[in-house]
């Protein structure tokens, strides 16, 4: 099977896995990164948002061996202020949603450390979360440096 | 001595009487508002884990040797299995076992509706088992669909007989009436979308089934495979520690866990079957579509002389009758009241409990019903609401009813409407609704704990409940904490196993916190009695005059660390069970609660945006605000999403689920939500337990549709009849109102 070559975390890795798997299957199914979660697979919902060289990317529809750079997953943002800033402001309900929409708001307060009302909302409603956390995730990404 | 009861027993409006036995006495009652613990917010237990992504949900778990299963399902709506050839699929690589028709609880022989599940793979992967599908061949016989509601109750094709209810006279009250406004409202059929799919993993070893399974009844899941299997209940072994969601749609084991249970069996290996996002949509439950036809009567004083309702409830294949007339027959006086509920039985896929079934539609339809009364009568919604106020259930007493306190702390938000509505102009127009909310809620036996103090002084509350997402884990931890007098640092809850714990009630219905509180309070006040006698002989102390506060055994000038008390057993441990008493005998239990939204609506392309909803509820004594305030805008914003942009749509002609994306069937994103301000009337209920508190979890979604409606009728003078309000529902209600008004009727307030 064709050799996959990733930089996961700062981490090295290779696998086999067949041409058109998806980076959330590598991720979840041969490094064990279970945090990355599938909830649509189909790039709509937002769950398994990863990092790309610091730019959020759906992993279930993006195909492992085309990955061009560095791939940052929640396991890798697990000391980030914002997981704190989740978990003040009861932004975590079943939780499913959470890791993707913590990777994706780290990826905001990157570009923006101090982002409006408009531009979180803007920039998180690609993370969709059926329990409705929603007021508390832009409280928490509002309160992430707190 | 253990004492053996008859009592009633309510989950999802839905009674029965069950025996329970009775082994202590009930605790005294904790003083309203915030104690030292709850009833102040906490941050959710677990809640670290979950962020970081550390939790394992069933959709996580990767057992060795792991087989994966897909169900093969019927393309049509109404369609016999005539001859099916396994054969072909079995042949292909990976493939490791096929069942078909009957041999697993769920695969059925006739499909009756166009997603029925008829057969499964298991393979080593996924993708094997999904392609394997293909190969399978099936020959159908094509059956007659029924797909339309009023077709299948002119037919009489239902799930169920008629459900009649009268009280009083309507006819009569009706014809005597000074004012009547009849309506017809149409609520679609919405789904659930809980992020973690339906999916279990089952394991054989020796004569036990382990099923890791994403589930709201851990007890419900083990009695119903038990059953389906002619297994003892203690040899399935269900397991939930974290699960991603359900709101109502994962109160049983379904097909997938049958059929994972069987090729498990065969192949001797453990088994996921996981439903995909499109088979979730199609074949996983839904809030099913109702048609009202709904009557008010009332003299020109407001007061409401007769509510008449024929309901259509369009169930599917299978399902059952929700209690869309609920509303109808408790939220208001009112002597003369005729209802009738027809279960439509269709080709279509079936409902499933969603989050307050029926009320929520009902509420729409009733809520709107009187908003329309008031406009006519030209008196002011709120007013009309208290003009009507029930003080009891049709002669029941409320076992606690604080909605005219909800009413007035309302009134603030209410007040809002004029400046609201000053703010419109030509094209956009603003207006404030109101909707009132009445739900069970009181949750009941049987539910049973256990406390664990250990030498450290920490204590774990052992029960296996399962936290679906609501927070109640973090609950229970606060009403043990408050017990037994330690810091909520000290007390964690071990959850989620029924071989690791004892019965607990189904996360449905809004009723964890009201059935498992008391059990946990209970099994905490035993241990710490056992402490308190403890330390009273160790150091000589009156009992009476003891008691454990900050985590430090206290009495006259006296101050022991629990660990000290406790640490004199080395690894000895306190042991404390509780149970859940009954709920109180002739009286109705409910939850009360009022919302008041701001809407704009845009007249020229019927664009209706949600501003503000502000939401009073009455559910008891909060345990944590933090995590109530979390269930209210959960609810709210899922009430949003129903009520302007979430609908199944069906193709007309096959039956087939056409919205099976989340780009086709809209969910409210973070851009979608609105102002939301939720207040508490945070009240005991002192008949209910000693704990006070109903559930929650429902509650919030239950006015919304109505109050936005109302408010898009304050703003417009238009009547919504339909949700959800699409634009051309709206633009069909302006151009309604608009040829109300050439008419000369008044269109509004």
């Amino acid at each position: 099977m064709p050799e996959v070559r990733l930089v996961v975390n700062g981490e090295e890795h290779a696998v086999d896995a067949p041409v058109g798997t998806s980076l959330a299957a590598v991720l979840r199914e041969h490094l064990g990164l279970t945090g990355t979660k599938i909830a649509c697979n189909e790039g709509h919902c937002g769950a398994c948002t990863v990092q790309v060289d610091g730019v959020p990317r759906l992993s279930c529809i993006t195909l492992a061996h085309a990955v061009d750079g560095e791939v940052t997953t929640i396991e890798g943002l697990r000391e980030h202020p914002l997981v704190d800033a989740f978990v003040r402001a009861d932004a975590v309900q079943c939780g499913f949603c959470t890791p993707g929409q913590i990777v994706s708001a780290a990826a905001l307060v990157a570009d923006v450390p101090e982002p409006t009302r408009e531009e979180i909302r803007h920039r998180m409603a690609g993370n969709i979360c059926r329990c409705g956390t929603y007021p508390k995730i832009e409280e928490a990404i509002l309160s992430w440096r707190d | 001595m253990a004492r053996l009861i008859r009592t009633e027993k309510e989950v999802e409006g839905r009674f029965e009487e069950v025996w329970l036995v009775v082994e202590e006495d009930p605790l005294e009652q904790w003083p309203a508002g915030p104690l030292a613990v709850v009833g102040r917010p906490a941050e959710r237990k677990t809640g670290a884990e979950r962020a970081r992504g550390e939790a394992r949900f069933t959709a996580d778990l990767q057992l060795p040797g792991m087989l994966h299963a897909a169900l093969l399902r019927s393309p049509h709506a109404h369609a016999r299995v005539r001859r099916i050839d396994l054969a072909p699929a079995l042949a292909l690589p990976g493939v490791r076992a096929a069942i078909g028709p009957g041999e697993a609880n769920g695969l059925v022989d006739e499909a009756g509706f166009a997603g029925a599940p008829v057969a499964a793979v298991a393979a080593d992967t996924f993708a094997q088992a999904r392609r394997a599908l293909g190969a399978v061949e099936v020959e159908w016989e094509l059956l007659e669909a029924v797909l339309d509601p009023d077709d299948a109750v002119a037919r009489e094709q239902l799930t169920q007989p008629p459900r009649r209810y009268e009280r009083g006279d309507a006819d009569r009250a009706l014809a005597e009436a000074d004012v009547v406004v009849e309506a017809t409202y149409r609520t679609a059929s919405v789904l659930h979308n809980s992020l973690e799919t339906h999916q279990a993993v089952c394991e054989w070893a020796g004569d036990t089934l382990t099923v890791h399974i994403s589930t709201q009844y851990i007890w419900g899941v083990r009695e119903e495979i038990a059953d389906a299997l002619g297994m003892p209940q203690d040899k399935v072994r269900v397991v939930c520690e974290f699960m991603g969601g359900g709101f109502g749609s994962k109160n049983s084991p379904d097909e997938h866990t049958f059929a994972a249970a069987e090729l498990a069996r065969r192949t001797g290996r453990p088994v996921r079957c996981m439903l995909t996002r499109r088979e979730e949509h199609v074949a996983a439950g839904n809030r099913n579509a109702t048609i009202q036809r709904l009557t008010v009567g009332a003299r020109n004083d407001g007061t409401i002389v007769a509510l008449a309702g024929e309901f259509t409830n369009a169930v599917g294949w299978s399902g059952w009758s929700a209690s869309t007339e609920g509303p109808m027959k408790m939220l208001y006086a009112c002597d003369n009241v005729r209802t009738v509920t027809h279960g439509a039985k269709l080709n279509t896929p079936p409902m499933k409990a969603f989050r307050a079934p029926g009320f929520v539609e009902g509420t729409f339809g009733l809520e709107c019903l009187i908003d329309e009364l008031a406009a006519r009568l030209d008196v002011d919604p709120l007013e009309l609401r208290r003009r009507n106020y029930a003080h009891s259930n049709d002669g029941t007493p409320f076992s606690s009813k604080n909605l005219a306190e909800c009413y007035r702390l309302a009134e603030k938000h209410w007040e809002r409407r004029h400046e609201v509505r000053a703010r419109s102009d030509a094209t956009t127009k603003y207006g404030v609704g109101m909707a009132s909310q009445i739900w069970y809620g009181g949750g009941g036996p049987p539910s049973y704990a256990w406390a664990r103090v250990g030498s450290d002084g920490r204590a774990a509350i052992v029960t296996a409940m399962q936290d679906i997402g609501t927070g109640t884990r973090t609950a229970m931890a606060q009403i043990a904490a408050e017990e037994l007098g330690l810091p909520l640092a000290s007390v964690d809850v071990v959850l989620g196993d029924s071989a690791r714990g004892p019965y607990a009630s189904i996360s449905a219905g809004s009723s964890t916190t009201p059935s498992m509180g008391p059990a946990v309070r209970a099994a905490a006040a035993d241990a710490k009695r056992q402490i308190l006698e403890i330390a009273a002989q160790r150091y000589e102390r009156g009992e009476a005059e003891l008691d454990i506060r900050g985590g430090e055994v206290v009495g006259d000038g006296f101050s022991v660390p629990i660990e000290e008390v406790v640490g004199l057993l080395e690894s000895g441990q306190i042991l404390g069970k509780g149970a859940r008493g009954p709920n109180p005998a002739g009286m109705s239990v409910l939850t009360f609660g009022v919302q008041v939204a701001e809407a704009a609506v845009d007249v020229e392309t019927g664009e209706v945006r949600v501003l503000r909803v502000a939401a009073i509820h009455d559910v008891g004594r909060i345990v944590n605000p933090l995590g109530a305030a979390s269930q209210v805008e959960g609810g709210i914003i899922q009430g949003v999403g129903h009520t302007l942009s979430e609908q199944r749509l069906l193709d007309p002609e096959t039956g087939r689920v056409l919205t099976t994306s989340l780009d086709a069937y809209r969910m409210p994103t973070i851009a979608d939500v609105p102002e939301i301000v939720s207040e508490f009337v945070d009240v005991p209920d002192e008949h209910l337990t000693s704990l006070g508190s109903k559930g929650l979890g429902e509650p919030p979604i239950i006015p919304v549709a109505a109050a936005i409606a109302n408010a898009i009728r304050d703003a417009t003078g238009a009547d919504v009849h339909e949700l959800p309000i699409s634009r051309e529902e709206m633009l069909r209600a302006l151009e309604a109102a608009k040829r109300k008004e050439r008419r000369g009727a008044p269109a509004a307030v």
